[in-house]
């Protein structure tokens, strides 16, 4: 294998072991009594400090609901059913919304999919930033507002000073995530949690937008935490990845390895589904039917009636997340077929390509 | 693919759109496509690409008539549907048929599917006799991978991807020669996304229609079309055969869009360093002089300003609009 | 993240599911996810509004209410009170000594009459003018919307005054001139979601199917026009009813003869700190009316949309 690019994330940095932020067998749960459902099923999660975890999974895997527990922003309703989750040694998964505040901008900062409806359309931009430094670091009203145009400049918007006086929506697409990285990396949290953030953008936008974001977390030590769906924005950015199905984390390991060498059938069957540049114009291999609705979640492993390599024993024993190697877990119980097997890219020069978004 | 007479010929289109005006202001015109042109051959696939903005979308509403054109023609055929007859284009509607974007909102929430894929045989009379209905019905369902017990179900009872079989389904209905998709799979999730696209496929395969696809994915427009045309400011800067196109692009726009793309291992590319583009597309309010690109454009030089690239050919069925086109095969994306 | 509302996880048919095949996405659909059961209030109120409807019909007949004849030694009696002729007034009796209870009865069918007609009529009214401005825009629009909105410039009441005025007091004066002064507000609520469906994709692919303009309307349109246009006329059959009482009040409204709740209201209101029942218990029936139309027709909307079905 030839290493001619390293991926933008880097090489992993080196890291003194103990987890930035870590979830232990979290359950996320909608509603009450008998008619409650787990959405998030049992996630167990370490971000070790100073790397970039990628969460993927498709619409319904959960991934979104388990950033937004990280920063005690669930939607109403969903509670913490069960499990932890520990930010730099201290509990945080059944904070109230008072104790969360202090956490929030400080130590963690999140970046949302859609920046237009994460900014107030009837504030200046640069007084939206400005209050950030003005409420939360107790800066002054000048000194806010120059901090403001400040960090306007380093996340690369043009004519800062001018812009810091327009609306949100004066702002395009991929200028306003720029505001929203700005805000969120405004009180040098330590955790940064994008959710989505270029899934809304243009393929030329969401290359800066992903180079600024990597270039800040450089230049800042962040530690970040990037949901996607999108397995080549991922690769590009992560040192590890987490592939999220049915609630729970089917595979993990670090990115390379397992995007090279899958260990789960659905890992293999998201990155058999985008269009291969090998085969131009053959048929995709599709994944059969479609994710599992929550509340009827397949007996044994969620993933059975979808999957190529089904047996008896998937319907009936939930796999559990086990070690295939250093470093890397897999829920499945012929994890080592997967890996060993033709279901594997092969070891070319070649790249399987990833639908982009332009 | 046949390389027969084409089915849809579109010539030097423009399409406006009005802003509305203040009280006393007539709205100003923006013009969203500006001199495109297009040929679809019989059973073949168009794709076009481009941004956000680029008028894409515009080009596709157009073309199935949802928008009228400002000048140029849209020839199915040989008759010009802007100016047929109202008779005409009545006529030959159902020859040019749409699938939308979003599955949620393209699909009536009051009817039944029975009664979605059929209504178009209701509106022209003539292409499926009433005591044919329901046989046909449950032919298009199978065709589109649903099952005829389904019929009865209205839309909301579907997932996100069984919506889009349905839409594919009606618009079969009419057995259209052309099939616009405007960003059709776009809201799908990956594995649902494969899915879709291989059943257009199998369908084009069964049937012989022609499909355009409109799409911001690359990869996806590579995977399907036979040709594609990359659309940047209203016009196209580059068009060909997808293979062409996408394996050594020529445009520096073409380049910027394939080098953005990520790939899943993207680290055993030997690509060059991917180029990322300053700024962003301008308003088509005011478009800059010259060649539309240039405000962004790493080969800009003062002559771009000046003098506006016609698309030219470089290489059989491979034009590009640019003074300095250089084809370079390490931006592609076919091995 | 969204909880998926539909829900279908059944297993897919595997052998059918190889690459180039199309792969029949798992399995039906669940059927219908458990349409909202209709709660209990709605019930209750549906017998209420029932209850109210049959008391208009066959009341007057069972306790018959005349409006000249005055028992004046049985005047003003608070609720229960024993008659001179040893009966009981259940709900009092009024100033002249008229049995309260045989009154609302007897006005419940002017109001039901006033409230329903003025609803249907200007309601139909304002769909048909609310769908075309909507629908077509334009100078239709135009015309329309400006017409609304100088008839909203003049006070409603004013407007029927001057309408029953004209015509004479009548019944069906009364709701011809509260036809006139509502069409606005209904033609405004149809216009509204007629707009908003109408660039929907769903309506767009009935163009490029070929569906006119009356299909268009019918079909695609219409539907989404009713959940609003029955929120607003819900809120007006009572405001409708509220509108002939200040009429009535002002003597534009029905004959002296004829009682309506209206009517009992006014007349008790010099009596209001000595006997509250007067305006009270009219106004009482009129108050549970509407909420009783509100939650029903709640009901009905969240049974019928099948985009409600969350």
């Amino acid at each position: 294998m030839t290493y001619t690019r390293p991926p933008h994330g880097g090489t992993p940095t080196p890291t003194d072991g103990a987890p930035l932020i870590s979830l232990t067998d979290l359950r996320l749960t909608l509603g009450r009594g008998a008619g409650a459902v787990d959405l998030v099923r049992g996630v167990s999660l370490d971000v070790p400090q100073g790397t970039t975890v990628a969460v993927v999974g498709e619409s319904g895997s959960g991934k979104s609901l388990t950033a937004l527990s990280m920063m005690g922003l669930l939607p109403p309703g969903v509670t913490v059913g069960g499990g932890d989750i520990v930010f730099d040694g201290t509990p945080v998964a059944r904070l109230t919304e008072r104790e969360w505040q202090p956490l929030r901008g400080r130590q963690l900062g999140m970046i949302f999919q859609d920046p237009l409806s994460a900014l107030n359309p009837c504030i200046r931009v640069g007084d939206q930033i400005a209050e950030m430094f003005r409420l939360r670091a107790g800066l002054g009203r000048r000194e806010a507002r120059d901090r403001a145009v400040e960090s306007m400049v380093e996340v690369g918007i043009p004519d800062a000073e001018r812009r810091a006086r327009s609306y949100p929506h004066e702002f395009s697409g991929g200028m306003r995530q720029r505001v929203i990285i700005a805000m969120a990396l405004s009180l040098q949290p330590r955790l940064l949690i994008a959710d989505e953030p270029t899934t809304a953008l243009d393929v030329t936008v969401q290359a800066q937008i992903m180079r600024l974001l990597i270039a800040r977390k450089q230049a800042r030590g962040l530690t970040m935490i990037l949901i996607s769906h999108d397995l080549g924005v991922v690769s590009r950015s992560a040192d590890s990845v987490v592939v999220m199905y049915a609630g729970r984390v089917v595979e993990s390991g670090p990115n390379r390895e397992v995007l090279t060498r899958p260990a789960h059938p659905y890992t293999v069957g998201l990155m058999r589904s985008v269009p291969d540049r090998r085969r131009p114009g053959a048929a995709l291999e599709a994944i059969p039917g479609q994710p599992p609705d929550p509340r009827t979640v397949p007996s044994g492993c969620a993933f059975h009636p979808r999957c190529p390599m089904a047996r008896d024993r998937c319907r009936t024993e939930v796999p559990a997340l086990r070690p295939v190697g250093p470093a890397r877990a897999s829920a499945c119980h012929f994890a080592d077929e997967v890996v060993g097997d033709g279901a594997n890219l092969p070891e070319t020069n070649d790249a399987s390509e990833v639908s982009g978004h332009v | 693919m046949s390389e027969s007479t084409p089915v849809l010929r579109v010539k030097d289109l423009h399409v406006d759109y009005r802003l509305s005006g203040g009280l006393f202001s007539r709205g100003r015109r923006v013009r969203a496509v500006a001199g495109v042109d297009l040929v679809v051959p019989a059973g073949s696939t168009v794709g076009i690409v481009g941004e956000s903005g680029c008028g894409k979308s515009t080009l596709a509403r157009t073309i199935v008539g949802l928008l009228p054109p400002a000048s140029g023609q849209v020839l199915l055929g040989d008759v010009d549907l802007a100016t047929a007859s109202r008779a005409a284009r009545r006529r030959l509607r159902p020859d040019v048929q749409m699938v939308f974007q979003d599955p949620y909102a393209s699909l009536n929430p009051w009817m039944t599917v029975r009664d979605l894929i059929s209504e178009p045989w209701q509106i022209h009379p003539g292409i499926v006799p009433r005591e044919r209905w329901d046989a046909e019905v449950d032919r298009l369902l199978e065709l589109v991978g649903l099952r005829s017990s389904q019929r009865g179900l209205r839309p909301h009872q579907f997932s996100g991807g069984q919506r889009q079989r349905i839409c594919i389904a009606r618009a079969l209905a009419v057995r259209p020669k052309v099939i616009v998709c405007d960003e059709a799979v776009s809201a799908l999730d990956v594995s649902i996304r494969a899915q879709i696209l291989n059943l257009l496929r199998d369908v084009q395969a069964e049937t012989g229609v022609s499909y355009v696809f409109v799409s911001h994915d690359l990869g996806v427009v590579r995977h399907i079309a036979d040709t594609v045309a990359v659309m940047y400011l209203g016009r196209f800067v580059e068009q060909g055969r997808t293979d062409e196109v996408f394996g050594a692009p020529a445009h520096p726009y073409t380049q910027a869009l394939l080098s953005a793309v990520p790939a899943v291992d993207d680290w055993r590319h030997d690509r060059p360093e991917e180029i990322v583009l300053g700024g962003e597309v301008p308003s088509p309010l005011a478009p800059p002089s010259g060649c539309r690109f240039r405000t962004r454009c790493f080969k800009a030089r003062d002559s771009c300003a000046q003098i506006e690239p016609e698309l030219t050919d470089r290489a059989a069925g491979h034009q590009v609009a640019c003074h300095f086109a250089e084809a370079d095969a390490r931006y592609g994306i076919v091995g | 993240m969204t909880l998926n509302p539909v829900s279908s996880a059944e297993a897919p048919d595997r052998a059918a599911a190889g690459p180039g095949t199309p792969t029949p996405e798992a399995n039906p659909p669940v059927p219908a996810p458990a349409r909202r059961r209709v709660p209990p209030r709605a019930w209750v109120a549906l017998g209420f509004l029932a209850l109210v409807v049959l008391g208009a019909a066959v009341g007057p007949l069972l306790l018959p209410y005349s409006a000249i004849e005055t028992d004046l030694p049985n005047r003003l009696l608070p609720p229960g009170a024993r008659l001179s002729d040893g009966g009981v007034a259940l709900l009092g009796t009024d100033q002249l000594g008229r049995d309260l209870l045989a009154q609302i009865l007897a006005g419940s069918r002017v109001s039901v009459i006033v409230g329903l007609a003025t609803v249907l009529i200007g309601g139909f009214a304002g769909l048909v003018l609310g769908l075309l401005a909507g629908y077509f825009g334009g100078w239709i629009d135009t015309l329309i919307s400006r017409l609304g909105d100088a008839q909203l410039a003049f006070p409603s009441v004013l407007l029927a005054i001057l309408i029953a005025g004209v015509l004479g007091p009548s019944l069906t004066n009364i709701i011809i001139a509260l036809a006139v002064t509502r069409w606005v507000i209904f033609a405004r609520v149809v216009r509204a979601s007629a707009l908003t469906v109408q660039g929907l994709e769903y309506v767009e692919s009935a163009r490029v199917v070929g569906a006119g303009h009356l299909r268009i309307l019918v079909r695609y349109i219409l539907p989404s026009c009713w959940a609003p246009l029955l929120v607003a006329g819900t809120a007006q059959i009572g405001l409708a009813m509220v509108a002939e009482a200040s009429l009535s009040f002002l003597g534009l409204g029905v004959p002296v003869t004829q009682a309506s709740w209206g009517a009992t209201i006014s007349d008790g209101r010099d009596y209001l700190s000595s006997a509250w029942w007067i305006s009270t218990l009219p106004g009482v029936a009129l108050a549970l009316v509407v909420v009783a139309v509100g939650l029903v027709s709640d009901a009905y909307r969240d049974h019928t949309d099948p985009r409600a079905a969350l």
